[in-house]
Formats: structure tokens, C-alpha cells, sequence
């Protein structure tokens, strides 16, 4: 039976890609954003997954807008990073598991999570950043990926108590899956930040931390909060944080924690870390 | 024709991309999309009105691409994610985007975000549990 070994939350923001590409890790601006993923990189070689099922969203390199689906699941064997215009360099395929994602795929849509599935899907940063974030150290990536993208660019989007319903759906189906496979889950993008308008710059470091206090010890704060109510405080980007409450909805109640770290500004954002896991 | 109200219509200096705007602005981000291609950043560099008429913008649409006007352009509809692929190829950075939004110089965009850093270390031992090297 494949089992969960943990979830782990990460920024997913291009300027990190390419920290990471310029090799920047260790310069002042840097340094402590990035050591404070060293005790994450040491928990992931420990449980050593086969799965990686990454939360993320699409910024306009597979999906356009002529067809926006609110959840879509890779269902491949490979998956390909690609140019997305942002001048970020093209990193290395993927692997993917096939069965294991329509396994996914059926599960969750008999539960009623009537998700897209993609046969083809590019990667784009918000999928390749904490992939290289973990492994990059690696030859090769050591775990096989598993895309499993949520709409937060164009609204309507799915409430943050939808995903969080989804994550628990999620870890029925990977609980159901009869192959011992071990599963990590990340919950990317957040947190505070806003690209645009007037507003633009804003971070609110005391939401942000409250949002890493609910995540870990009552996801329900975050997730009976409104789309609207959570651009307030966190901005229009920020509403990615809808997609943590993924990973912690397929973690039991109550959970331990392993890492929590936190740092602001990283380019525009507020950067929170978590690494939890399911009590023993 | 009737276009639903939300509540994030009331947040000042904020843009929420939303089906009315999607609906409106559907030719300026197929444009914006496009630049995925290194070869059409290159024609719309070569020749930005004949590339903005082939994807029937409007002429405010079009008066604002070739302008480098951001702001104009979010107002006209342009996602941010698919404004960026504009931008960040020709060396503007979204804190070059962020401070021509407000109006103000990038030194001081960026110096607005470093404060929110100020006091950090102290916070987070306040709150506690928190990693620190």
C-alpha cells in the first residue's frame, strides 16, 4: 500500500529559480532563505519518497485561457519544462508514474473530485522551483513527479475549503493504491505578495504567520476564509496558499512538526517553510 | 448583459482577473501568451503595431503595448503572470513593475519590501519555533 511520508510547504517564485541557476544560494541577500532548506533537503533523504505530488499552478505555459480548469492531474510518464517568457533557464524532464496517477485520477473522481486529467502537461516554474529546491544537488531527480495543478490565476477560483477537502480525498486514493509506494506532497506558492496594481509590494508578515499557525494546528482558519477575504490580507498572488491547504488536508489532524521556517522579503514575498508529518 | 459583483471588487489598487476581464481582454493575453516564443518576442520587437493588430487588440490595447505603459495595460486587462512575459525578458523585474505601478523609482520599491524584513529574527523568537541557522 502506498502511505504518505509527509508534506512539505514552499515559495515556488521565479526569482528563487534563478538564485538557484547564478548559484546566489550563499550571498547575503540569499543565504538565509536558502540554509533554511538544508533540514528539509536532510528529511527528504531520510524518508526517501518514490512519489512527489506537487501542488502548484500553472502561470501561462501549458494552460491559457482559452480553457482553465480548476483542478488538472498529470497523468503521464514524462514531464517537460519548456520557456515560459520570463527568461528563467529550461531545467531537466521528469519523470511521472502513469498508473499511479490514473489510479489518482479514479479514486478522487469517484469521490467526486471531477479533476482534468492531462496526458501532456509543461512544468513551469511553479512546479520546477521546489523540485530544484530539494534535489538539485542530485545528478538525477530522485523521486518520480506527479503535477497535480489548481487554477489561482483566473478567478473564479476554488475556495481554500475545497482544498482542503481535497486533500483529503487525496490521501484516500493514495492509501488505496496497492503498490508500497512512499508519497511526499508539497504545498507550493504563497506566501503574501502582490505583483500588481497600485497595492503592489505588499507583504503582512503577521498574516503570513498566522497562516503557518493554522496550516499546522488548524487548517479550518485558513480554509473557512473567503477568495476575497484572503486577497485582502495576503494579495492577488498570495491566494496561492489556498494550494498548502492541499498538502495538509491529506495529513491527519493532528500532525507533528518538523521545520518551520519563515523569511521576508524574498523578491516580493513572504517565504514559509513547513515540513510536517503524520504522527507515528 | 449583467457581470457579478464581488467583494474584491472593493480593494483598492488591485486587479482581480476574473471572467469579465478574461472575457475583455481575451486578444491582449492570447498576444501576451504568445511571447512563450523566443521567435515572436522577436517580431513584436521588430514591429510591435503590425503584431498587436494581428491579434485584433484594442487601440488602447495597442497604443499601451507599444508604450511599455504596465499599469495601462493591467487597467486593459492584462494578467499579470502573462504581463510579466513581456516584461521580464526585455529587463524589467516585477519590482521594475511594482514601482511603475506606484510611480515611484525601483531603489525605492525594493527598499519598501527590504522593511518588511525589519525585526525578523526578533519576531520569530517571539513567536517561537522557528528555525534560525
Amino acid at each position: 500500500m502506498a502511505r504518505i511520508v509527509g508534506g512539505v510547504t514552499t515559495s515556488h517564485i521565479p526569482a528563487i529559480g534563478n538564485a538557484m541557476w547564478d548559484k546566489k544560494e550563499q550571498t547575503p541577500y540569499w543565504k538565509r532563505f536558502f540554509d533554511g532548506y538544508e533540514p528539509v533537503k536532510a528529511w527528504l533523504a531520510e524518508k526517501d519518497p518514490d512519489i512527489a505530488i506537487v501542488v502548484y499552478n500553472d502561470h501561462g505555459l501549458n494552460f491559457f485561457l482559452d480553457k482553465v480548469p480548476t483542478f488538472a492531474l498529470g497523468c503521464a510518464d514524462h514531464y517537460h519544462n519548456a520557456d515560459e517568457g520570463w527568461g528563467l533557464n529550461t531545467l531537466r524532464s521528469f519523470e511521472g508514474d502513469a498508473e499511479f496517477s490514473w489510479h489518482l485520477a479514479e479514486s478522487l473522481i469517484g469521490q467526486e473530485f471531477d479533476l482534468t486529467t492531462c496526458q501532456e502537461m509543461l512544468v513551469d516554474h511553479g512546479f520546477v522551483v521546489p523540485m530544484a529546491l530539494m534535489w538539485r544537488h542530485l545528478p538525477e531527480w530522485p523521486v518520480k513527479g506527479i503535477p497535480l495543478a489548481v487554477n489561482t490565476v483566473q478567478h473564479p477560483l476554488p475556495s481554500a475549503k475545497r482544498c482542503l477537502a481535497l486533500g483529503h480525498a487525496l490521501r484516500k486514493a493514495i492509501e488505496s493504491y496497492p503498490e508500497d509506494k512512499k508519497v511526499v506532497i508539497f504545498g507550493t506558492g504563497g506566501m503574501s505578495h502582490q505583483l500588481q496594481g497600485e497595492r503592489a509590494g505588499i507583504i503582512d508578515v503577521d498574516y503570513d504567520m498566522r497562516c503557518m499557525e493554522s496550516v499546522i494546528h488548524r487548517p479550518d482558519w485558513l480554509a473557512n476564509q473567503t477568495t476575497s477575504e484572503i486577497i485582502e490580507k495576503a494579495g492577488t498572488e498570495g491566494v496561492e496558499i489556498i494550494m498548502w491547504l492541499v498538502m495538509r488536508g491529506a495529513l491527519q489532524d493532528k500532525v507533528n512538526l518538523v521545520h518551520k521556517h519563515y523569511h521576508v522579503p524574498i523578491s516580493n514575498t513572504g517565504a514559509g517553510v513547513l515540513v510536517l508529518e503524520d504522527p507515528a | 448583459m449583467s457581470w457579478q459583483k464581488h467583494d474584491y471588487d472593493r480593494i483598492p489598487g488591485t486587479y482581480v482577473f476574473d471572467g469579465k476581464t478574461a472575457h475583455s481582454a481575451y486578444g491582449l493575453n492570447k498576444l501576451l501568451f504568445s511571447f512563450n516564443h523566443a521567435s515572436n518576442r522577436e517580431a513584436f520587437e521588430k514591429d510591435r503595431a503590425a503584431y498587436a493588430d494581428k491579434y485584433g487588440v484594442t487601440q488602447a490595447q495597442k497604443a499601451a503595448l507599444i508604450a511599455d505603459d504596465f499599469l495601462g495595460l493591467l487597467r486593459l486587462g492584462a494578467n499579470i503572470y502573462y504581463l510579466a512575459k513581456m516584461a521580464v525578458p526585455r529587463g524589467f523585474s516585477v519590482q521594475d513593475a511594482g514601482a511603475a505601478f506606484q510611480d515611484i523609482s525601483t531603489e525605492e520599491f525594493k527598499a519598501k519590501l527590504q522593511e518588511k524584513g525589519a525585526g525578523l529574527i526578533e519576531r520569530l523568537e517571539k513567536e517561537g519555533g522557528y528555525w534560525n541557522g
